[in-house]
């Protein structure tokens, strides 16, 4: 057959013949998050089959948990999800805590929300700001790094570092917060406030933004179960979870008296959707639009409870105590914890011989879950798609490939 | 200038022309080359300013003005890389494609009265024709890179640009059929007088196609939203992804140079060209026929008119480049074949009939005045086209009648 439309000129003319081409997305491509490559089989514009390639980021990080006592791998737990490393120190060290059965003082514990909390706004920010680069606007992407790095001067205020913090670690933190520090944060979220409308009128309401991502990537709810999604993708898809809430006792203690509501969308509403703007009516759940606005309504949800953690917080009395010794001993068994990280629910596995340094350590990512549905999402799709669903996923390949 | 060689200098004809012919050819380079740099430079301030930062600030001294000379000297000093697989001939020849595209179209602009390289009859023709042809070099440059990403980039050029030409070209033949010439000095020049005398406020038609025509222009030139062509957050960097050094700066000032030519296309088309919005030169008593100096003056004083709007154009779509997202290739075709050119077709259609049975405007007493029509002048190159002029003649004499007959 193929001899034959060789041969003849005038078929090819009448049935142009096309051919599908595997295109290299990455790993050195710039809007695939890292060094995520993609292998797209394309016909034209039209994306058949995608494949994602990981591990050019592995770097051993659970094998290096094996040789380092619990608080000296808190360090490595920075370098996962290296936009919201406190978070990842947190779920660790509550990993650690809940197998000594241990618990930190009232005052830290409110630290911790506060702390974590503030770097989850950090992380959407950054999420939101990258999304609009794949969708081809620049200016976005600055004005969330502006703010960010008001969060990150705050960080660098009181833990010293503004990327890598291990500032939350096994037994409460490593220091209180300087003097000054809480006015400073307060400051910070009325600047931030009415910020976020800016970024609603940038991106969320854009017309063009719309008609980028609505009815792009539809997951549906089972779908998202199906494939373990977690975080704002399993929320965008309208599944009701949010391990704050959902979660183990020794994670949803912390959260103990915190006001807050899930940032999912209950019959055909989200929690105070009437101080944002309206849903697009092309979006359908589960699409990428509302990927995006579930971490826009986390962004304002993190600021509430920012906000109540810093009045509990400031009515402490006394210190937040001292962390663990480095090499306070475990004792035998094994732990596993999953804490809702700005991604996702991030999850720690470990196994103590009752040792200080673990047996095994197990890291559950997120965004390992919420990367291999992207497959799924993008048959079908345009090339300027995959981008488009890849973003909306907010992976961090940190994470992926420890 | 031919003519001054020949008489008073005594040059034979032909080198006279040729003489000629390279002073017009480096005047508009240097306005092309000189204009990239600017607008480079522009770019980088406004999109600082956007963006909340403050771009260039140190190089030249205060704002960074020296900013995109340092970066042609850079680019200068790179090395030319061209991939393996790459076809070594198309691969060196699509940067020159491009930027002579570009450049040639500036040939046929006024930038006054009779600041121009060549005055064509078909003027607006050629600039179209001609600034079409940039597509080959990006198609060229995405066929010869050997590179996935190029050919993407340079397919979705093809696609586009082909796409945009159509409803582009019924915009550019409304003001052609208003000034009955293809003549872009005479188009321009039936634009004298006020502001209101622009075929932008000519009537609700034209107003309407001028947005449909810079819809278009943006698109035809692969600035945001429509830059799909080079796309960097999905084909990398599009047609020139292998391109680097001096080689990249050719497509680079190519873009530039188009932005700048759809910019002063719409300027002499909808604005009135050189003619600035309050007629300062006829105002003050300044006209052609006041002596040389005079004359002189007036021209300086249209060039920066003209300059001026254009830049108004490029200044807008920085604006635009730094706010919106990009459009996928699929709505990118949507918004030509389901938008732009239906409306254009029916604006061309509504400004024709408004020709047919409205010359004179709504209100016929606050048409023209027909003493800022220099009659003798129109006779351009190519004679005078049959409707329009024969509307105004109909008007001349309107004017005469009532001030004969009050």
């Amino acid at each position: 057959m193929a001899q034959l439309i060789d041969d003849d000129p005038r078929i090819i003319e009448f049935d142009v013949r096309t051919d599908e081409m595997l295109v290299n997305m990455g790993p050195q491509h710039p809007s695939t998050h890292g060094v995520l490559r993609l292998v797209l089989r394309t016909d034209g514009e039209v994306v058949s089959e995608v494949e994602p390639h990981i591990g050019y980021l592995h770097r051993c990080a659970e094998k290096i948990g094996e040789n380092l006592t619990h608080r000296q791998w808190i360090p490595y737990t920075d370098r996962m999800d290296y936009l919201a490393a406190m978070n990842m120190n947190l779920g660790w060290a509550l990993a650690v805590e809940k197998l000594m059965k241990y618990e930190v003082s009232e005052k830290a514990r409110h630290l911790r929300v506060l702390i974590a909390e503030l770097n989850r706004i950090a992380s959407h920010l950054v999420g939101m700001g990258a999304y609009g680069l794949d969708l081809g606007t620049f200016s976005p992407f600055l004005y969330a790094f502006r703010e960010r790095e008001k969060i990150l001067d705050l960080f660098e205020e009181a833990c010293g570092a503004r990327l890598t913090y291990s500032y939350i670690t096994v037994g409460g933190l490593t220091a209180d917060l300087p003097p000054g520090w809480l006015q400073k944060c307060e400051a910070f979220l009325d600047q931030f406030e009415p910020i976020i409308k800016e970024y609603h009128a940038l991106l969320t309401t854009n017309a063009i933004f719309v008609k980028r991502t609505a009815n792009i990537g539809v997951m549906s709810r089972e779908l998202a179960i199906e494939y373990g999604c977690s975080g704002p993708v399993l929320r965008g898809s309208g599944v009701d979870q949010d391990m704050r809430r959902d979660g183990e006792a020794i994670y949803t203690a912390m959260y103990d008296g915190y006001a807050f509501e899930v940032a999912v969308m209950k019959d055909g509403h989200y929690p105070r959707d009437h101080e944002y703007p309206p849903v697009p009516a092309d979006a359908v759940l589960g699409d990428c639009w509302h990927r995006f606005f579930v971490r826009m309504l986390e962004v304002v949800q993190s600021m509430d409870l920012v906000r109540q953690a810093i009045d509990r917080y400031s009515a402490c009395k006394g210190t937040i105590g001292e962390p663990l010794k480095l090499t306070e001993k475990m004792p035998a068994g094994d732990a596993y914890l999953e804490t809702e990280a700005p991604k996702g629910q991030m999850g720690f596995y470990l196994v103590s011989d009752g040792s200080a340094i673990p047996w095994r350590v197990r890291a559950r990512s997120s965004s390992f879950s919420n990367l291999a549905v992207a497959p799924e999402l993008c048959r079908g799709c345009l090339i300027a798609d995959v981008p488009a669903i890849v973003g909306s996923l907010d992976i961090v390949m940190g994470e992926i490939d420890r | 200038m031919a003519e001054f060689l020949i008489t008073t200098v005594g040059l034979s004809e032909w080198l006279a022309w040729t003489v000629t012919a390279v002073i017009a050819a480096v005047l508009v380079l240097n306005v092309i080359a000189g204009g990239a740099l600017v607008f480079i430079w522009a770019e980088r301030k406004i999109a600082g300013r956007i963006q909340d930062r403050l771009g260039p600030t140190r190089t030249g001294g205060r704002f960074g003005w020296l900013q995109s000379l340092a970066d042609g000297l850079k680019l200068l000093a790179k090395e030319d890389l061209m991939p393996e697989g790459a076809d070594g001939m198309l691969f060196r020849l699509a940067p020159y494609v491009s930027f002579c595209a570009s450049f040639c179209a500036f040939i046929a602009l006024p930038f006054a009265f009779d600041f121009i390289g060549c005055r064509l009859n078909v003027g607006v023709f050629f600039v179209v024709a001609v600034l079409g042809l940039e597509v080959f070099g990006v198609i060229l440059a995405g066929y010869a890179s050997a590179s996935k990403w190029s050919l993407f980039g340079a397919m979705r050029e093809a696609a586009q640009v082909v796409s945009y030409e159509v409803p582009l070209g019924m915009c550019v033949v409304v003001p052609v059929m208003l000034a009955g010439s293809m003549d872009m000095v005479t188009i321009a020049e039936k634009q004298a007088g006020w502001f209101t005398n622009w075929y932008l406020f000519h009537d609700p038609f034209t107003f309407v196609i001028f947005w449909v025509y810079v819809t278009c222009a943006v698109a035809s030139v692969n600035r945001a939203p429509f830059d799909l062509a080079e796309a960097e957050s999905e084909l990398v960097a599009g047609f020139h992804t292998e391109y680097s050094g001096l080689r990249w700066s050719y497509f680079f000032m190519a873009e530039y140079g188009s932005m700048f030519l759809v910019s002063a296309m719409a300027a002499v088309l909808f604005m009135g060209g050189w003619n600035g919005p309050i007629p300062v030169a006829s105002l003050l008593g300044l006209s052609e026929g006041t002596g040389d100096t005079a004359n002189y003056f007036v021209r300086l004083l249209g060039m920066f008119n003209l300059l001026g709007k254009a830049t108004l154009g490029v200044l807008v779509m920085m604006w635009v480049r730094w706010t919106l997202p990009r459009l996928r290739i699929d709505q990118v075709m949507t918004t030509c074949l389901k938008y732009c050119t239906p409306i254009a077709a029916a604006m061309f259609a509504g400004a024709m009939l408004w020709q047919l049975f409205l010359p004179g405007g709504l209100v016929p007493g606050l048409d023209r005045p027909a003493g800022e029509i220099r009659e003798g002048w129109l006779e351009g190159p190519g004679g005078r086209g049959a409707a329009a002029p024969a509307a105004s003649d109909e008007k001349v004499a309107q004017v005469i009648s009532s001030q004969v007959n009050p």
